[in-house]
């Protein structure tokens, strides 16, 4: 029998292929196109090539008024409407000095992890959808995305696009009712995860597949600038809703789960860990919601004039660092209005990840960085 | 904001550490106070890799990088000017436009990781708005750059010198324009796009 | 031992395929279109205009004020204003739409016209089964199509229209009582007038000017 090393020295060395994976591809999550090239099956090369989605939000955002950017923000990472929301009027609430309400600030706590949990859930569907696991994890997880989606519809008007915040507060009011129902969805939480977990957290076929693929070091996720549960897989601590403690999440007791190797089973664990964490927000949340208004008195809703000058407010969006930069000339429409896009950026960094791995490797490392084309395409 | 943040220490830590930099603060009048630190092109990436490998500040994360538009403005102001006309001193008054030639402005947002602070605010400005739109690239500092340099280049025309693999990335290769400049008009339904063929 | 964790997992597996016929928390779905689940009552889809009353064109409440015209982010709103005016549910003189159009394929609604508008005058509309075969004029609204009563408003938004029909209650109150205040001011002046008859000239135009409206009100 010949070796693997003597059929190569008969064959000569391999040629390079270029594949061009996508913009159509089912594994893309969207129109999102990889030049990869190849020697046999191990790549070389992968340049991420996008902007089949781009319809210049920025450029639209500068033609509106402050409060018309809003519904626009809903359409970036079109899974989390909530957090992005959220990003927005913080950046303006900075520019023009409004204050939050303290009810207001549980509501957009309560709403916004929800969408971790909902958007944590779903990538681990697909993730696993991708590498194999037909159907199964992603429909556990749409069941549950779909309990969150039907409570953000009674509370906003729309499952997705919710268009819910407004700078000094949120636009309506929730109930008791709408309160007991997700204290009611919040208590089933535990048990789904915990089915979740167990139902491929140890299969072995799983841990051969991803562990030691796709591996991030520590060191080039900082400076590539790599956020969110990515950044934390390769075990840097740093989650904004801990540095910056924006709104109210310095009242919360949480922990930041940390990765180790850096892998995509880490970047796997890291959402599943990071789904608990949100419950034990969310259980916190809901009970020590108080009574009140959700709008500032002075906040405005039309003709929002901030003062010259500029703001950079920044959330921890469930896809990592989501920030708006927002420059005022003192009118009613926004001079410069910026998005720092997390999936966008995420994304430096998969070519060195998927070098030197297979093909079918560049699929889950791709899955595992969890990308919307609405948000890094804008 | 910590003191150690505070812009004018961060200036005066600059033109201590990288000498014949020249900082120049640029207030910010918004209630957020983030003030920001405009740097000389010359001494621009010297001035970023002190910034990053500083013990105390230790800028290890370059969050956000924005290109910027300014136009090109023009100023009235009202002069007294004394003339001599048929040997009789006369004073009169006179409207002198000086025209401010618009530029291009690239902000970069830094953090640091490592301290768990920020953000501290650079900016770079091109000569104008035409002819010299380069900046020095800050990728090999930080490569949270990279995507965002070549969006600032794709949109606004800052080219960015030293950027290891400066292309459009947003819009297709052959456009010609960039789109978020502030006089830029799409054109009208049915008029195709303006392309550059290579 | 290897193989476990496959186990445990077709555990989990089988724990929610049988758990489906017993438990409501693990089988969500239904049979759309036969079986239809109650729509919240804050769901929104396309934006409706409002009238009182029993006529479309009289009583609809819009005043032409165009803010959501402006406001609308995808500027998906066209209003023209008309020349002439009427009275409104208080009996004030104001503009009308002549035309006013709405692109629901431009549409997304979001709801701030809903937000910014001060006269209660649009709201969202619960309806979302709406294709049509007419790709531009289909989905081109006109004022005709856009106008829903009170009464369908009370029937999707029962919470919002109760509340907004309290204010204009109150509204109409305050006016009436303005109004009201102000025909006695004038009949006390008049009364006056009348008893120094130097000044009659004077008052009597301006105090039948004020009662003028006063009286629509009570016709209405």
């Amino acid at each position: 029998m010949t070796s693997v090393a003597e059929m190569k020295a008969i064959a000569g060395p391999s040629e390079i292929m270029e594949v061009s994976m996508g913009p159509h591809h089912p594994s893309t999550h969207g129109v999102f196109r990889m030049d990869v090239r190849l020697e046999g099956e191990r790549v070389v090369r992968l340049k991420p090539v996008f902007g089949y989605l781009h319809r210049n939000h920025e450029k639209i955002a500068e033609h509106g008024a402050y409060l018309a950017a809003i519904p626009y923000t809903d359409r970036l990472d079109y899974l989390c409407s909530m957090t992005n929301n959220w990003g927005y009027v913080l950046a303006v609430e900075k520019l023009a000095g409004l204050q939050v309400p303290e009810r207001a600030e549980y509501i957009r706590v309560i709403v916004a992890e929800l969408t971790r949990f909902q958007n944590h859930a779903g990538l681990i569907g697909f993730l696993l959808q991708d590498m194999g696991a037909s159907g199964t994890p992603l429909m556990y997880a749409f069941r549950e995305r779909e309990k969150i989606l039907d409570l953000f519809e009674s509370l906003s008007g729309a499952r997705m696009m919710c268009n819910y915040m407004r700078f000094g507060g949120v636009r309506v009011d929730c109930s008791a009712e709408w309160l007991d129902e997700v204290r009611r969805l919040v208590a089933t939480l535990p048990r789904f995860l915990g089915e979740f977990e167990a139902l491929l957290r140890s299969n072995e076929i799983l841990m051969a597949r991803t562990q030691g693929v796709g591996v991030l070091p520590r060191e080039l996720a900082i400076n590539a600038g790599v956020t969110g549960p990515m950044l934390r897989a390769s075990g840097v601590n740093y989650d904004i809703r801990k540095v910056d403690k924006y709104g109210i999440y310095d009242r919360f007791d949480f922990r930041v789960p940390l990765g180790e190797h850096g892998d995509v089973y880490d970047r796997y664990m890291m959402r599943l860990l990071e789904m608990a964490e949100t419950v034990k927000i969310l259980e916190q949340a809901l009970r020590n919601i108080p009574a009140g208004p959700v709008m500032d008195p002075k906040a405005k809703l039309r003709g929002l004039r901030p003062k010259v000058g500029e703001a950079y407010g920044r959330i921890e969006s469930p896809k990592g660092e989501l920030g708006f930069f927002l420059i005022s000339d003192g009118s009613t429409i926004p001079y410069r209005y910026r998005v720092r896009p997390p999936s966008m950026i995420n994304l430096t960094v998969l070519e060195d990840m998927c070098l030197g791995q297979n093909i079918a490797d560049v699929v889950i490392t791709l899955g595992s960085v969890d990308i919307v084309l609405g948000e890094v395409d804008r | 904001m910590s003191d150690l943040l505070n812009a004018e220490e961060v200036k005066a830590q600059i033109e201590a550490g990288v000498p014949g930099s020249h900082v120049t603060v640029i207030p910010n009048g918004s209630p957020s106070g983030q003030h920001s630190l405009l740097l000389d092109n010359e001494h621009a990436f010297a001035v970023a890799s002190f910034l990053r490998d500083h013990p105390a500040l230790r800028l290890d994360y370059c969050s956000l990088v924005t290109g910027v538009d300014w136009l090109d403005t023009e100023t009235t102001e009202k002069i007294r000017v004394k003339k001599v006309v048929d040997g009789v001193e006369t004073e009169a008054e006179e409207t002198r436009k000086t025209k401010v030639p618009g530029y291009l402005e690239a902000v970069y947002h830094l953090f640091s990781i490592e301290k768990k602070h920020g953000p501290v605010i650079l900016r770079m400005r091109t000569a104008n708005r035409t002819g010299q739109t380069q900046l020095p690239s800050l990728t090999p500092v930080w490569r949270s750059c990279e995507f965002q340099e070549r969006e600032a280049f794709d949109l606004y025309g800052i080219v960015f010198v030293g950027h290891p693999d400066l292309r459009r990335i947003l819009m297709w290769d052959g456009f010609a324009d960039f789109p978020m400049r502030k006089d830029y008009h799409p054109p009208a339904d049915g008029v195709p796009v303006a392309e550059v063929h290579a | 031992m290897l193989g476990e964790g496959i186990i445990q997992g077709l555990m989990e597996t089988a724990r929610n395929f049988f758990g489906s016929y017993v438990e409501k928390e693990r089988l969500v779905t239904v049979q759309f279109p036969e079986e239809r689940r109650s729509l919240p009552e804050a769901t929104r889809q396309f934006p409706f205009l409002l009238y009182d009353g029993d006529d479309p064109e009289r009583g609809l409440r819009c005043v032409s004020c165009q803010i959501c015209e402006k406001e609308c982010p995808p500027r998906c709103i066209h209003i023209e204003k008309s020349k002439d005016r009427k009275p409104d549910f208080v009996g004030k003189q104001q503009f009308y739409p002549a035309v006013f159009n709405i692109d629901v394929s431009v549409c997304m609604s979001c709801q701030i016209c809903v937000e910014v508008c001060p006269f209660d005058a649009i709201r969202m509309d619960t309806e979302f089964e709406l294709s049509t075969s007419d790709r531009f004029g289909g989905l081109l609204w006109t004022k005709r199509e856009l106008a829903r009563s009170n009464e369908y408003y009370r029937q999707i938004h029962p919470t919002e229209a109760g509340e907004c029909d309290e204010r204009r209650a109150k509204e109409l109150a305050d006016a009436q009582a303005k109004a009201a205040a102000a025909a006695a001011a004038a009949a006390a002046k008049a009364a006056q007038a009348a008893a120094a008859p130097a000044a009659a000239s004077n008052g009597a135009p301006g105090s039948g000017a004020k009662s003028e409206p006063a009286k629509k009100v009570v016709t209405q």
